[in-house]
């Protein structure tokens, strides 16, 4: 938890391979807080384009500052609502927060309609929050690797919070959840298949549990029911972190504060008891081993490539080379073609 | 660095956004699904935005055109003040302007003369729309 706003970071002077004028404005705007600039960024990073990373060397080092936040739960369940409440808490304890909205609305196009900024409207305006809309299918190679690149980016813009908004259903929505420091899950009264999606594996995630919708009739049933599935399934203790079940009006603003309370005293925790270090390492090895096999398979999917990987393939079938030889040979011969494009610049 | 080629391939972003006072909004939803199925991701923010917001939006959705669809009649204030916002927060280059709903010929000169790009009435067809903005935002990307 940040002790409160964040002082403006200093662009680096200069950093060594940053040649290219474009990606040091990008940087150079990203540390001074130009919205475009970060918009413009993770724009590139969502388009998994080279300029895009080669900022984000160049603002990685500065990172590590904001906490983020990942917000999970079903369709309606009132999230994005919820974060808007969330953020007006925030700022009014001076903090900043970005937040990106991830939609699982895309349609078999690719397109897709992204609504989540209705519900944000009050914070158009504000300088210090951050609104990213994401569609699910828009990433070229990988939603997560997206969404935590976005996160980066806002994290080395100075944000205090990042607040990640998906639905938790997906593989890669609960690899995005995974990567962020504190895990809210947000049910509701009156889905019935509320609880099976929890069952569904985001239980186990869960750092923070909210009814939400507590306005109406029907919540106590629902608070009760997590109540017992919490205490069932003994997470609470199994870490040492008593997972609190809050809940919240995001419409009458109830349940806000002490939402926003448990996520500073959950980000507190995570220091003092060292298991922010553990999931830093966990999620770490969770992307750069996805990142790896991105990479791979754009190789093995890629034109230039397909020359040296068909020659493999037919060697392969006239039984001149194995399999594993060959696919060896595909990861090195890789690696060196990596190289050689770094050296050449 | 920006590799043109590239960013041809690039999903379309695009604000749909309901300026000013008029209360309805199945004519955006109409043009807004028209985009979405053609690939665009489209940013919808509800209705009775004003300027500031749309443009605040913009630059934060980082998308490549900007739709403005207005019934109340109130275009000849409100596009000149989203192109003076634009023009303020160094943005007129990033972004296509597009005007929609029910503006008179004569007005849609004048408004082009003044830096919307294109002015597609509430009849054009959903089709034609979706190539306009295409055109418009791959030709954007190429400039930038
Ligand atoms: N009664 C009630 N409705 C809510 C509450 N929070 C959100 N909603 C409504 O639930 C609907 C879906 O909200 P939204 O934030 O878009 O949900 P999301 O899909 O999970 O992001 C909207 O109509 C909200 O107004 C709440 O606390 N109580
Ligand atoms: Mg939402």
């Amino acid at each position: 938890m940040p002790a409160g706003p964040r002082s403006k970071v200093m662009p680096s002077a200069s950093v060594p391979g940053s040649s290219p004028r474009e990606r040091s404005d990008l940087v150079a705007g990203v540390l001074d807080r130009k919205p475009s600039a970060t918009a413009r960024l993770i724009t590139a990073l969502e388009n998994n384009r080279e300029d895009g990373r080669a900022a984000l060397r160049e603002l990685y080092p500065l990172g590590g500052r904001a906490h983020i936040v990942g917000l999970t739960g079903a369709p309606g369940s009132g999230k994005s609502t919820l974060v808007a409440s969330l953020a007006r808490c925030l700022r009014k304890r001076g903090r900043t927060v970005a937040i990106i909205a991830v939609d699982p609305s895309s349609s078999l196009s690719g397109g897709a309609i992204l609504g989540d900024r209705i519900r944000m409207q009050e914070h158009a305006l504000d300088d210090g929050v951050f609104v990213r809309s994401m569609s699910t299918r828009g990433a070229l190679g990988g939603l997560s690797r997206a969404t935590v690149d976005a996160a980066c980016v806002l994290d080395a813009a100075g944000f205090d919070y990042v607040i990640i908004e998906t639905v938790g259903v997906g593989q890669a929505e609960i690899d995005i959840v995974r990567c962020a420091q504190t895990v809210v899950v947000v049910s509701v009264p009156g889905l019935g298949d509320d609880i099976q999606t929890l069952k569904a594996g985001l239980l186990e995630v869960a750092d923070i549990h909210v009814v939400n919708k507590a306005d109406r009739p029907d919540a106590d049933k629902t608070l009760a029911e997590l109540r017992m599935l919490l205490t069932l399934d003994g997470s609470s203790n199994s870490t040492g972190w008593r997972i609190p079940l809050i809940s919240t009006s995001a419409l009458a603003g109830s349940g806000i504060e002490e939402l926003a309370d448990d996520i500073d005293r959950h980000a507190t925790w995570l220091r003092e008891s060292g298991e922010l270090a553990r999931r830093e390492e966990a999620a770490a090895i969770a992307r750069v081993s996805a990142i790896a096999r991105d990479l791979i398979s754009t190789r093995l999917g890629s034109p230039a490539e397909r020359g040296g990987f068909v020659s493999l393939v037919h060697e392969v079938v006239d039984r001149t080379l194995d399999p594993h030889t060959a696919a060896q040979r595909l990861i090195v011969s890789g690696s060196d073609l990596t190289r050689s494009t770094e050296e050449r610049r | 660095m920006v590799d043109v080629v590239n960013r041809e391939s690039e999903p379309i972003r695009v604000l749909v956004a309901k300026v000013g006072l008029d209360g309805h909004d199945r004519g955006v939803k109409v043009v807004a699904r028209a985009l979405r199925d053609a690939g665009m991701e489209v940013i919808y923010t509800g209705l009775h935005r004003t300027p500031e917001e749309v443009v605040a939006t913009a630059i934060q959705e980082d998308v490549d055109v900007i739709g403005i669809s207005l019934l109340s009649g109130a275009h000849m204030t409100l596009f000149p003040q989203i192109i003076e916002l634009l023009k303020r927060h160094d943005a007129q280059d990033r972004h296509v302007l597009v005007g929609g709903g029910v503006i008179p010929e004569e007005d849609a000169a004048a408004l082009k003369k003044m830096g919307v790009h294109e002015i597609l009435g509430q009849d054009t067809p959903p089709a034609t729309l979706v190539e306009r903005v295409r055109e418009l935002a791959i030709a954007q990307r190429i400039r930038a």
